[in-house]
């Protein structure tokens, strides 16, 4: 086994440099601090504070989801009506929105002038406060229970129809289906959405501090941030982010040991038919899509609402960030499926966890660290801000590639089990195996992988903030100069604008992905 | 001639052991209670199993590692056709995986498709071909790459009787066409009686050296006997 | 590595030829709604050479920036580091003296700088809307007793945030703590920076949020809107001056005094009111913009010797964080 490993074919090389690549725009560009600081930092108590309730947060935040998103997600696996597509389209939106938008959309909704609390005054009760450990529950919640429900989703879709039939044939009740076939199958998934949701959450900053209520909600991502900006302590910085990296790879080390989830990507268009259970069931089902869609929707139709009446006169500037922005996030799409396929390739070839869970982690890398190391590597190079763009373009890619590596091992792995033997038997290696095996077989979860990473892309402050000169901000930069000149009207507007492109952009390429595509 | 030299492969609580060579031309039915690593006995040969000690000559030279280098063609017990092209690249890959077809190439695999009896046929996919045309599309390829050792592992398995008689037939006729050696895994003793002159018996963790077929089945070893319920 | 610079240099010279004056700056200084591009078509069509603005975050993050480039920076004049950072952007020693000569800066206070340039200032202030508050504290004692609810920004994080924690040390010293204490409970919650608050607030989070004395003259003369006004508190309020600095480093030291002189001239000083919505550091000629007299105009302006500022600023950190964090 081991010569096969070291063989130098394509695939090693190939895995290899991308997985240099990600690495070295992970804990590279955290060494790259550390190398340019003057001394170790130490840690205070507020740091220790810190960690304690980065974990807690995160940690409550990805159970609260994954247990909200099962019910949710069963419920969306055994009934079909019109619109579920949409539905499913439409709970990808949370995820991809930037910060400032979704908390602006919650508090529409759960602030102290929402929608919630002004029924409740109006019907002469308290109104309820969003502000404290709740309150960023809430919002993460918010932006996680749709990636849990997809993921839980796929697991459900997983268990094949003819397992069903046998049950129904046996005459199973709903409790004995649950015990049968889907526990067991929760136990697998269930590790894994949990891991993705924790490290979502662990690099949180702006919603943990905005919602958080004041100080307590220190998250690590921001004593990382005060580190440079207030103390200008790179030790210290590059010291957090590494423990902020640690707590991120024990998470995954545990996950992993347990179990992970298939795919989020593919095959979500039809719901498994069932025999069981009858109309308190189906009462159930509808009240736990109904809260859901609610519990989602509400903000995004504030979003809407709010943005609507100045779209039609957005400002020029705003306009060509968004073809910037779209720019950006087709090249982030590149760049995410040239990182992820090798990656994916090499996970596959060698069966290998580790280098699926390497790929991973960027999820937990601080971007305030990749875009100062990033920085400190260019710099001496070439003009870091002429090269904003692609570096943007970069980093976004490095973070959409846990979602792609999730949505394409396990399709790719089934490729090489099924058609793996005959491939090899015709020789077909390299490009040939390339186009005429994987990319015909793969299409719907690339197509669903691109239009994910294009629509993070889209949404993400990332390090163009750390980067931009003028004329050359995106969308959700020029979102947040709209906000800094008080135009909060323009910047509804350019809110909306921003969510319907990153949507439009999943979408299509979703949708891309789908046409043709053989069984 | 093709000889399995001390072969010995171990996996998990599994093993099989062989010392057997097979003539060059020879047709020859491996035979065997299932899980008795017939199969394996094949995906050994093919290249597609690390052996745990041992040697497989052809000609008196080892096989190259690289699966697709080895003199041989091989058909699965299942995919053998890739669902997304259509019958005629799936026959083309075996002249050339990139799929650049020269004019007479193109010429061979119309040839190789019409001497399966599927002219015709050839823009569809396989989802839309019986059982026995998408048999005949992975023999149509076996016949284009023309490679002197020819392995089947049970591919007929889920064809009906008369089907899979008309398919065993076709196999013997390519073979005598090409002169290709067979090893043909099969749980159908009829078959080996049909297409075979040699049987392999594979059972209890050992490959036999091969056995006239006339032979063995006037004589049966005991676990041939078990197998065959006789 | 070197075609890539080349490339990426010959695509940014917008005017081949031309010298160019690299000026770093916080974002909304350049953005297409601040004073960037007004400031930089004036001062081109003066110099006919190319200003070439480069934006980094907000001012504490320019500092990092030329900390991490030091001596090998582009940069030729920072613009937009404020009176809470020049002692520790002076201890860098990457900032050469002007060359300006006796200016009659319009501040509160008296400036006296040999490297730091004042462009504009202002006080921080609670803004809040006045169909909802009747009855506006008057005091920071005032403040706490009432139960009105105050969005403000986190320090760490946030210039305006840094303001208010200094405000609060000078007013209260070492009853600080104390009055954090009392605040505390009508803090709705503390955002990572501005926008966030400022949005927060007019979506009607809270009564109040710690923006500028100035902010009411946006609402009055963007949007014809005069129900937002600044708490006028009797302790005084805390002051922020931004400044401007020619880089020791500089290629350019001709044109950087150029463009520090041309700073403080009439044309970039009347630009700076209704586009940084702060006030000048010198009065326009013309005078302020209509609208600017509704401001309230604070009786004791509050600032912190620059020599003190940064041990009272890690001191006043500390006591808030442990006050607010259980």
């Amino acid at each position: 086994m081991a010569e096969r490993i070291l063989k130098l074919n394509r695939t090693n090389v190939l895995g290899a440099l991308a997985l240099t690549g990600v690495l070295g725009l992970t804990l590279g560009t955290l060494i790259a601090v550390a190398l340019r600081a003057d001394g170790a930092g130490a840690f205070g108590p507020a740091d220790w504070a810190a960690i304690r309730f980065t974990l807690w947060q995160a940690a409550l935040s990805a159970v609260i989801s994954v247990i909200l998103a099962i019910p949710v997600a069963r419920a969306l696996a055994r009934r079909s009506f019109p619109g579920r597509g949409f539905l499913i389209t439409l709970l990808g939106a949370p995820f991809i929105l930037p910060v400032i938008v979704a908390v602006l959309g919650l508090l529409a909704v759960f602030g102290r002038n929402g929608i919630v609390s002004q029924t409740l005054i109006w019907a002469g009760l308290e109104p309820i406060s969003i502000y404290g450990l709740h309150g960023v529950v809430i919002a993460h919640v918010f932006f996680n229970l749709p990636l849990a429900t997809r993921l839980i989703l796929q697991g459900w879709l997983t268990i094949p129809a003819e397992r069903f039939r046998l049950a129904a044939s046996l005459g199973f009740g709903p409790d004995d289906i649950q015990r049968v076939l889907e526990r067991p199958m929760l136990r697998g998934v269930l590790p894994g959405a949990l891991l993705v949701i924790f490290l979502i959450c662990l690099t949180s900053f702006a919603v943990a501090l905005a919602l958080g209520g004041g100080p307590r909600a220190t998250t690590v991502e921001l004593a990382i941030y005060q580190a440079f900006r207030f103390d200008f302590d790179l030790g210290k910085a590059a010291l957090l982010a590494l423990v902020q990296f640690a707590m991120g790879a024990t998470a995954a080390l545990i996950a992993l040991r347990v179990a992970v989830p298939g795919g989020i990507g593919t095959g979500l268009d039809r719901a498994v038919r069932r025999w069981d259970g009858g109309i308190a069931l189906v009462l159930q089902d509808v009240l736990c899509i109904g809260f859901a869609t609610l519990f989602l929707v509400l903000p995004l139709t504030m979003i809407l609402l709010d943005g609507a009446p100045g779209l039609v006169r957005l400002p020029h500037p705003v306009l060509w960030a968004a073809g910037r922005s779209i720019l950006v996030a087709l090249a982030s799409v590149i760049l995410t499926l040239s990182l992820a396929l090798p990656i994916a390739a090499l996970a596959v070839r060698h069966r290998s966890r580790l280098v699926e869970g390497i790929g991973t982690l960027t999820i937990a890398a601080s971007p305030l660290v990749i875009g100062t190391g990033l920085f400190i590597v260019i710099f001496p190079l070439a003009d870091p801000f002429a090269l904003a763009l692609p570096v943007t373009a970069l980093v976004n890619a490095a973070m959409a590639l846990p979602f792609a590596l999730r949505v394409i091992v396990p399709v790719l792995a089934g490729i090489e089990t099924d058609y793996g033997p005959l491939a090899d038997q015709m020789g077909l290696t390299g490009t040939a195996r390339f186009r005429h095996l994987w990319l015909p077989r793969l299409r719907r979860p690339l197509g669903f992988t691109a239009g994910l990473a294009g629509a993070l892309s889209m949404g993400d402050l990332g390090v163009i903030a750390m980067f931009a000169d003028p004329e050359r901000a995106t969308l959700p930069l020029q979102l947040y100069r709209l906000m800094g000149a008080y135009r909060m009207e323009d910047a509804a507007a350019a809110a909306l604008l921003l969510l319907m492109l990153s949507l439009l952009m999943f979408w299509a390429f979703d949708k891309g992905g789908r046409v043709d595509a053989d069984a | 001639m093709l000889t399995l030299e001390d072969l010995h492969i171990v996996m998990d609580d599994f093993t099989l052991d062989a010392d057997l060579s097979v003539e060059t031309g020879a047709c020859v039915a491996v035979l065997g209670p299932s899980g008795a690593g017939k199969s394996t006995l094949l995906m050994a040969i093919a290249g597609f199993l690390p052996l745990t000690s041992g040697r497989i000559l052809w000609g008196g030279a080892p096989m190259p590692d690289t699966p697709a280098k080895r003199p041989i063609s091989m058909v699965f017990q299942d995919n053998n056709l890739f669902p997304h092209m259509t019958a005629f690249d799936n026959v083309a890959l075996g002249l050339r995986p990139s799929l650049r077809l020269t004019g007479p190439e193109r010429g061979q695999v119309e040839n190789a498709l019409a001497r399966v009896g599927l002219t015709g046929l050839g823009d569809r996919k396989p989802g839309q071909l019986s059982g026995g045309q998408a048999a005949r599309v992975a023999l149509a390829r076996v016949l284009l790459r023309n490679r002197p050792l020819l392995l089947l592992d049970e591919p007929f398995g889920a064809l009906g009787p008369a089907l899979r008689t008309e398919m065993v037939a076709l196999v013997k006729d390519l073979v005598t066409e090409t002169g290709a050696t067979l090893l043909m895994v099969s749980h159908e003793p009829e078959d080996a009686r049909e297409i075979a002159d040699q049987v392999i018996l594979v059972a209890e963790g050992t490959a036999h050296a091969p056995v006239p077929t006339a032979k063995i089945f006037a004589d049966p070893p005991a676990a041939l006997r078990e197998y065959l319920g006789k | 590595m070197k075609t890539l610079s080349f490339v990426a240099g010959a695509l940014m010279a917008t005017t081949a030829g031309a010298e160019t004056l690299t000026v770093y700056t916080y974002d909304s200084f350049v953005s297409d709604w601040g004073p960037g591009p007004a400031v930089k078509e004036a001062f081109e069509a003066d110099c006919g050479c190319d200003l070439k603005f480069v934006s980094v975050g907000d001012g504490a993050e320019i500092l990092s920036r030329l900390r991490l480039e030091g001596t090998r920076s582009d940069a030729d004049v920072v613009l937009g580091l404020d009176t809470n950072l020049t002692a520790a952007a002076r201890d860098t020693g990457l900032f050469a003296p002007h060359a300006l000569g006796e200016t009659d800066w319009t501040l509160p206070i008296a400036w006296e700088d040999d490297t730091f340039i004042p462009f504009d200032w202002g006080y921080f202030a609670f803004v809040y809307d006045t169909e909802k508050v009747s009855n506006p504290p008057k005091s920071f004692a005032e403040l706490i007793a009432s139960d009105l609810s105050i969005v403000i920004q986190d320090p760490r994080s946030s210039t305006p945030g840094l303001g208010l924690l200094l405000w609060v040390k000078s007013v209260f010293g070492d009853k600080a703590g104390e009055a954090w204490a009392g605040l505390n409970d009508q803090v709705v919650t503390v955002t990572k920076g501005w926008s966030e608050a400022y949005g927060m607030f007019l979506e009607g989070e809270a009564d109040m949020v710690l923006s500028y004395t100035t902010s009411p003259a946006y609402h009055l003369i963007a949007e014809e809107d005069a129900s937002k006004a600044a708490a006028a508190f009797s302790d005084g309020h805390y002051l922020q001056v931004e400044v401007a600095a020619k880089v020791a480093t500089t290629d350019q030291p001709d044109l950087a005094d150029q463009f520090l002189a041309f700073v403080a001239s009439d044309t970039f000083q009347s630009i700076i009111p209704t586009t940084n919505w702060m006030y000048p550091a010198v009065t326009p000629s013309g005078g302020l913009p209509d609208g600017f007299e509704t401001l309230i105009q604070p009786e004791t302006a509050l600032l912190l010797p620059e020599a003190d500022a940064q041990d009272v600023r890690d001191e006043a950190l500390a006591e808030w964080l442990s006050v607010s964090s259980n």
